[in-house]
């Protein structure tokens, strides 16, 4: 009875094997919740990651070490950040609106987290497919708007309150030139046979492999410009730099998180790094092909396939050959030694993972996913390096930009986009009226 | 076989889902106007228009849920709050909250629960089997869309000439020098 029990059990798990759905479709509840788990980790990792490379980007940008002391190179620095903000009291200020302040973070990071469900890794690697997802996933970010104005009206504080003024301002603004430069993309998903388009993402990345074409060369140059106000409007909806006017250091001590303290704030950071990942995911997914490889069609044949599909382990393999040649180079003095068996031993784990992924039977399944967080992380970058250059925008000259550049930019670039799309129509009725 | 089982599993757990999602906006509902702090009520506010996303949800209509989040719980609301915060909390807790206006509320309040009451009963006959028939799930955007732009073209460009003439009046009312 009990065997009986375990082997449907098993045959419910592997069923799904078979298929090729997303978990959500398919309706198999034990990989749906394998694969929230695995986007969780993943994600929890990436922002632990982000905050270490942030640091240490920065720090090499502005000739500067960064951190050095915790583990090699700093690289323990996250955990002990991590610990120490655990260990902090928490504070809520006497005059707080309590219920409002205690659910503010809770609100950020449920938006935060909630949108990966339809971030689509791969054709069959996300939670599952809506098919609203794009709409899904800008409406539940912009939830997150409430959750900075609950925090810095809850504060009863004037700097957080001035923060959430302004970050609710901005995220509003921004969000119109957003949702334009989102549906110039949407409208190229109608360019196929039937003449219907879809918001679901992975239905979104399949049109850009039917058509051949990623969405930034689409129309060249509108679908550049469409990028390009996104991925403006998107520093923006995130409130970074050059755009952090929600937290500027030197008029608002620390924004609407101000009075935030320990678990609390770490929660707020938490979510601004996985919302920046999660609007990334947004523009990888409409403009840049979203798993696809590049130069689908410059490198096409089985050869490139296999050279492409060797990737993501020759990348680990080099991750792997970095932490050994820093290894080699740690200074010899004993003190150092724990280090350098550590970073030897990070680099072990690296080369580990990175010759998992060279078995072909992995590699065919992790490309996909690879070529995804190549592109997100690219962005991650950029995130970086945008802090490293520009000065901070002026709240006057932040609204102008959004409201008198980008929304007009993004009506004019969807008009062109639907009458270019519409051209050979438009070309056939003038030619044979 | 795949879209076999999305059409069955589509109905899980329905009344207990309604049940709670009424429930929160019932309560939400009340919250609005008991509630003396407008942040408060606001917010609970906002509880409600997700609630009843989710309602939009359990109907087929996941096009008009995610407008529904984006739209009110997104935007509207947070218009809303951002206005409420930079009013005076203590003056306004200290305000009245109900005023006695029991003649023209009991009025609506009545004609309000006589259109309940008549489509409870007439609705009996709109669904014979007492069952929601079932929508294609991967089609509804486009339904959407097929019907503003063809059926109720004129209606959609009525409503939509509506919305630029209150931008335009909004705009000549907040700038005296254009």
């Amino acid at each position: 009875m009990g065997h009986d029990l375990m082997g449907q059990i098993v045959q419910y798990i592997q069923s799904y094997l078979s298929s090729d759905q997303t978990p959500g479709a398919a309706g198999n509840m034990f990989w749906v919740l394998v694969y929230i788990l695995a986007v969780f980790v993943g994600l929890s990792i990436a922002v632990i990651a982000m905050n270490w490379l942030e640091r240490k980007i920065l720090a090499h940008m502005q000739v500067r070490l960064g951190p050095m002391r915790v583990g090699p190179h700093g690289l323990l620095q996250p955990i002990a950040d991590a610990i120490k903000l655990l260990l902090k009291e928490d504070i809520i200020p006497a005059e707080a609106d309590v219920a409002i302040f205690w659910v503010a973070p809770f609100m950020v990071v449920l938006a935060a987290f909630i949108v990966f469900i339809v971030v689509p890794f791969g054709p069959t690697h996300a939670v599952t497919d809506m098919n609203i997802g794009i709409l899904f996933m800008l409406g539940v970010s912009s939830l997150s708007v409430l959750g900075i104005v609950m925090a810095g009206w809850a504060s009863n504080s004037h700097y957080p309150l001035i923060g959430a003024l302004r970050s609710s301002a901005q995220m509003v603004s921004y969000e119109v030139a957003m949702g334009l430069a989102v549906v110039s993309a949407i409208v190229m998903t109608s360019l196929n046979a039937s003449g219907t388009g879809t918001l679901s993402m992975i239905g979104i990345v399949q049109a850009q492999q039917e058509q051949g074409v990623w969405f930034i060369f689409k129309f060249f140059p509108l679908g550049l410009i469409a990028f390009f106000i996104f991925a403006v409007a998107m520093v923006a909806e995130t409130n970074r730099a050059p755009f952090d006017l929600a937290e500027a250091e030197s008029e608002l001590t620390a924004g609407f998180h101000t009075e935030y303290s320990g678990f609390r704030w770490s929660l707020f950071f938490l979510a601004e790094y996985s919302a920046m990942i999660a609007v990334s995911s947004i523009a990888v997914t409409l403009w840049l092909g979203g798993w696809l490889r590049p130069f689908p069609n410059l490198l096409s044949g089985s050869t490139w396939d296999l050279i492409f599909s060797l990737f993501p382990g020759v990348t680990f393999l080099f991750l792997a050959a970095m932490c050994f040649f820093n290894a080699v180079r740690m200074p010899k003095h004993p003190f150092f030694r724990i280090q350098t068996i550590g970073l030897a031993g990070f680099g072990v784990v690296l080369g580990l993972i990175g010759l998992v992924m060279l078995v072909p039977a992995v590699r065919i399944r992790v490309q996909d996913i690879f070529w995804f967080s190549a592109k997100v992380a690219a962005f991650m970058y950029l995130y970086i390096w945008y802090r490293g250059t520009f000065p901070r925008y002026r709240f006057d000259q932040l609204m102008q930009m959004g409201w008198k550049v980008l929304l007009p930019m993004g009506l004019g670039v969807l008009i062109l986009t639907a009458t270019a799309g519409l051209w050979p129509l438009i070309q056939h009725s003038i030619w044979h009226p | 076989m795949a879209v076999d089982t999305a059409f069955n599993m589509a109905p899980v757990a329905t009344p207990f889902f309604f049940y709670m999602l009424s429930g929160i906006m019932l309560i939400g509902g009340i919250l609005v106007i008991t509630r003396k702090n407008p942040v408060h009520s606001a917010l609970a506010l906002i509880t409600v228009l997700l609630a009843q996303a989710g309602i939009y949800l359990m109907l087929y209509a996941p096009f008009v849920a995610g407008v529904q989040i984006i739209l009110y719980a997104g935007g509207i609301m947070v218009l809303f709050l951002f206005v409420i915060m930079l009013v005076n909390i203590d003056r306004a807790a200290k305000e009245k909250t109900f005023n006695s206006q029991w003649l023209v509320g009991s009025v609506a309040a009545i004609a309000l629960g006589g259109l309940f009451v008549a489509v409870y009963i007439k609705g009996n006959n709109i669904f014979p089997e007492h069952v929601m028939p079932g929508v294609a799930d991967d089609s509804n955007t486009q339904n959407v869309a097929t019907l503003l732009y063809g059926q109720y073209m004129f209606a959609f460009e009525i409503a939509s000439l509506l919305l630029l003439v209150a931008i335009i009046g909004a705009v000549v009312m907040a700038k005296k020098r254009i």
